[in-house]
Parts: structure tokens; sequence; C-alpha cells
């Protein structure tokens, strides 16, 4: 919605688009609160944003410069409706969605500036949220939206992109994408830990680009097919008393067989070229999974073979310690300890919790549970919110009683 | 059983607080339901009636002087209203005590809506 309203104010008016956002969303609250929520309230949405940028087009059509592209049809109240209903045809809507996401991604911005926009205006994420996402403080993260918005503010042909554009600024809206996801997924906001709404709307964005022929290009492919892949598993990542499940004791049958099947079937169109991204080694990690049987029958040898890749392409301390979890389930808790312990970086862990959880199952599995108690205790510490508290706790129990 | 109106006041502060974050918001908006649907399934609800906007209009005296509001100043901006059905007054400001509104510091004003027989 901030996207169609973009366009229609110009995006030195992005505070303005987001603005009428607001109300539109606090006005359908009010009246839903008394009359029900209507049965396509995305529908009623819209229909209110309509009619506030409407409002705020004859209000101010004098004092403000709107979209130069469209002013002209603004001046006359012949064409000023027409064009606003067009705006929010569902298909431009999708189109000014993809527009807005390489907007965004201008590479005058940091990259990091551009991946923040995305989550924030496209997405609609928080300061806090994104700097979940970035292992970065939400100061820090409200200062980049504030530039980013700026700077977008002051360029004022945001739309006309060229092809080539696309093409440059592609593998920056791929990562925003996946930082989405991993968002959803790891959830780092206080109250949940799996947000599978935010998973779903990386999804949409990403088939949005995949079903362009400009950007659905063999990395966007395989960047859809991890992301369909984990969202397989994301039913059985909490139990049933809505605690966090290890991947061991997951039960498989909750997993999503239609979206394995899909995963699946993106991957192999994603073959098509020679390129190999870092998204093909992870959704090709993600596939091992998911076509296992069981923990104990997982090709833990081609997923290990798999993050050597992954650790040449793009390493990161992350990477490495699933490596090192990995490792040791093929060659045992100990390589996997001596794996753990080499990390490089590995100062970047220092507040991720699953750092010392690791090293905590690695000191259970070798029959050490004694050795295991600081790390778990570590771990509840860092814990970002009450459910992975809840799970660490629960292992620090296992230490006490073996 | 006669009718009572309900006069939702608060302040627009109030108002906007309830809906600050998404969380509140939908907090307020789950509260509300519940409560009408209570309201509707002991046949107490009579109509649902609307919300009013902060902003209006002021047409006074015999000069007939319009002014804008100030609504959104006032300490007891009529939010909305509604109509149910009641035993007599005493119930229906019972069934107030319910309302979402006196949560954020707001107040229902209960008044019976005059009957008419024809």
């Amino acid at each position: 919605m901030v996207a169609a309203l973009t366009r229609i104010f110009g995006v030195h008016n992005l505070s303005l688009a987001e603005d009428v956002v607001q109300d539109a969303f606090c006005r359908a609250l009010e009246v839903w609160k008394v009359r029900g929520v209507p049965d396509n309230p995305s529908a009623w949405l819209m229909a209110t944003a309509k009619n506030r940028a409407l409002d705020v087009i004859r209000r101010e059509r004098t004092a403000t410069h709107f979209a130069p592209e469209l002013s002209r049809l603004f001046e006359s109240e012949w064409t000023l409706a027409p064009v606003i209903d067009e705006s929010f045809a569902s298909e431009i809507v999708r189109d000014e969605q993809l527009r807005m996401m390489f907007s965004c991604c201008d590479p005058r911005l940091k990259e990091e500036v551009q991946i923040a926009l995305v989550l924030n205006i496209l997405c609609g994420f928080g300061a806090q949220e994104i700097a979940g996402a970035f292992l970065a403080g939400r100061a820090a993260v409200e200062k980049r939206i504030a530039r980013g918005k700026q700077s977008l503010a002051a360029s004022r042909r945001l739309f006309d992109l060229t092809d080539d554009d696309v093409a440059s600024r592609l593998p920056v809206v791929q990562r925003a994408l996946y930082l989405l996801f991993n968002e959803g997924y790891h959830s780092v906001s206080a109250d949940s830990v799996v947000r599978t709404e935010l998973c779903r709307e990386a999804i949409r964005l990403t088939e949005l680009l995949a079903g362009d022929p400009r950007t659905g290009t063999p990395p966007t492919h395989a960047l859809a097919a991890l992301m369909h892949l984990h969202a397989a598993r994301l039913p059985g990542r909490l139990d049933g008393a809505g605690d966090l499940s290890s991947l061991v004791d997951q039960d498989r049958s909750t997993w999503d067989a239609a979206l394995i099947a899909r995963g699946i079937a993106l991957l192999e169109q994603s073959a098509r070229g020679d390129e190999v991204s870092v998204y093909h080694l992870e959704a090709a990690i993600a596939a091992a999974h998911v076509q296992a049987p069981s923990v104990d029958r997982t090709d833990w040898h081609t997923i290990v073979a798999l993050y050597d890749r992954l650790m040449t392409v793009a390493p990161s301390p992350v990477v490495a310690l699933n490596r090192a979890i990995a490792i040791a389930q093929r060659d045992g808790p100990e390589r996997g300890i001596d794996a753990l312990e080499t990390i490089t970086d590995a100062g970047r862990l220092a507040a991720y919790p699953f750092y010392r959880a690791a090293f905590g199952e690695l000191e259970i599995r070798r029959g050490r549970p004694g050795d295991a108690r600081p790390h778990f205790e570590a771990a509840v510490h860092l814990a970002r919110n009450a459910t992975e508290r809840r799970h660490f706790e629960k292992r620090l129990q296992t230490c006490a009683s073996k | 059983m006669s009718d009572y109106i309900y006069l939702f006041r608060t302040t627009a502060e109030a108002r906007r607080a309830a809906m600050g974050t998404p969380e509140l918001a939908q907090q307020s908006m789950q509260r509300w339901l519940a409560w009408l649907g209570d309201l509707e399934t002991k046949g107490h609800l009579k109509s649902r009636g609307q919300p009013l906007e902060n902003e209006g209009k002021l047409v006074r005296g015999k000069s007939k002087v319009i002014t804008d509001g100030p609504f959104a100043e006032v300490k007891d901006l009529v939010a909305g209203f509604m109509i149910v059905e009641a035993r007599d007054i005493s119930q229906a400001a019972e069934l107030a005590k319910g309302c979402p509104i006196l949560e954020g510091d707001g107040a229902v004003e209960v008044r019976p809506v005059m009957a008419m027989n024809f």
C-alpha cells in the first residue's frame, strides 16, 4: 500500500504515504472494533487508503508537489479518481512492490541501508526487528532508516529504472528477502519465536521476483527454493507445548509435503544456468535435510561438503557454526567441538545463544554433562525471548539429571 | 425492556494511545469485539452504532456561527455511540462496566432513549 501511495505522491513524499497508511489502519480498527472485521479486510483497507489519498491530494493540490509524471492528471477531478483507482489495481500494486524493492536498493546507499529500507517500507518492519536481523543496535538501525528515507526523498526520479539498474540491484533485493525470511524463521522479537507471516511475506515477494522475466534468474529460483524448503519445516519447529524443538526431536510427519515438493521443483529450475550462488548451496543443504527420513539417516557427508563450499564463497561465523554441527554428526562430538573452537571471528557470536548451546549439546553427547552446564547457563542468559529461554533451561535440567 | 444509548467519551490522546502499536490495536479490537459479542448473545445489543471522527464543526446560537471543533483538545470527546436494550437504567449501567473504553480512563454515558408509544 505504501508502494502504491508513493507512486501517487512521489517518492519525496514517502512519509506522507506512510502517514496515510497508518491513518487508514487506525480508522479501520476503530470501525472494526464495533462493527466486526469484514470478510475482506485488505480490500477494505485499500478502499480507505484510496479515499484518504484523494482527500490529501484535493486538500494540498496547490501546496505540495506530488509525483511529477502524474501531477497533470491530478489537476482535473475527471482524471484524478481514475488515476488513483488504477494505482491501486492489484497487478499495478504487484508491479509497484517490485519497483519499490529496486528503488530502495539504490547503489548510492550502503547495502545495509538498502535492506533496512526494504524491510521497513515494504514489509512494515520496526527498527527493533531489523536490528535483530542485522545483529545491530536499534538506534543505529533507526538512523539508517531515517538516512535512507532522506536520500530516497531527495531523488525525484524513482520509478524509471532501466533494465541495467534492475540487473545490478537484483543481488541486494535477494539478500533483503533472504534476511526477511530469516527474521521470520528465527524471530528475535520478545513475544514469539516463529513468525510465520514474515516467512510468508518473504516467499510472496520472492515469488514475485521469480515470476518476472527480468528478475527470475537461477539465484532467485534457488532463493525461492530455499525458503520453501525451510518453511516446510516450520510446523515442526515448535512442539505441542509451544516450545522450541530441535531438528533431532522434530516430528517429520508435520513437515509440509506441498512446500517440499514446490521447493524441490524450484531447486531443479534453479539448476538451469551454470551459476552456483550462496542460495543454491543453502537450498541444497535444506533439501538434504527434508529428504532424509531421520537425523541418523541424513546424508551428513554431502551436507558438510556443501558447508565447506559455502565457507569459501560466503564465510560467516554462523555458517561455520552450522558446519561444526554437521561435522559432529558425521565424525562425532569431539570433531564437532574442535570445529567450534577453531571458528575464526567467533567474537561475533558472543551474543548468539545457540553458539554456547552447541558446545553444551556436544559436551552432553560425549558424556560430559558437567562441562555442558556452564554453556547452557550462558545460553539461558543470552536467550532473546521466553521460548528460547525455556528451551535452554530444559537442556540445563538434562545436564543435572545425567 | 427499554432502550438506552451509550455515548463513549474519551480524549483524542487516549484514543490514539489505544491504537499506538499493532499489538495494542489488536488487543483493543479484540476486547471490544468480545464485549459486543457478549452483549449480543445476551440479547442486549440493539444497534452497534458507529465510531465518530475526532474533527467536526460547531454551529451555535441564534447568530448560527460555525466554528471548527476543536474536538481534538476536549477532555470528553464523544468517540461513538451504541444502543442497548436493558430492563432498567441500573442494568444498562451495569452492562456498561464491561466497556473497554474504561480501561483507557474514558467514560460511558448511559442515557435512556425516550419511549414513544403510538
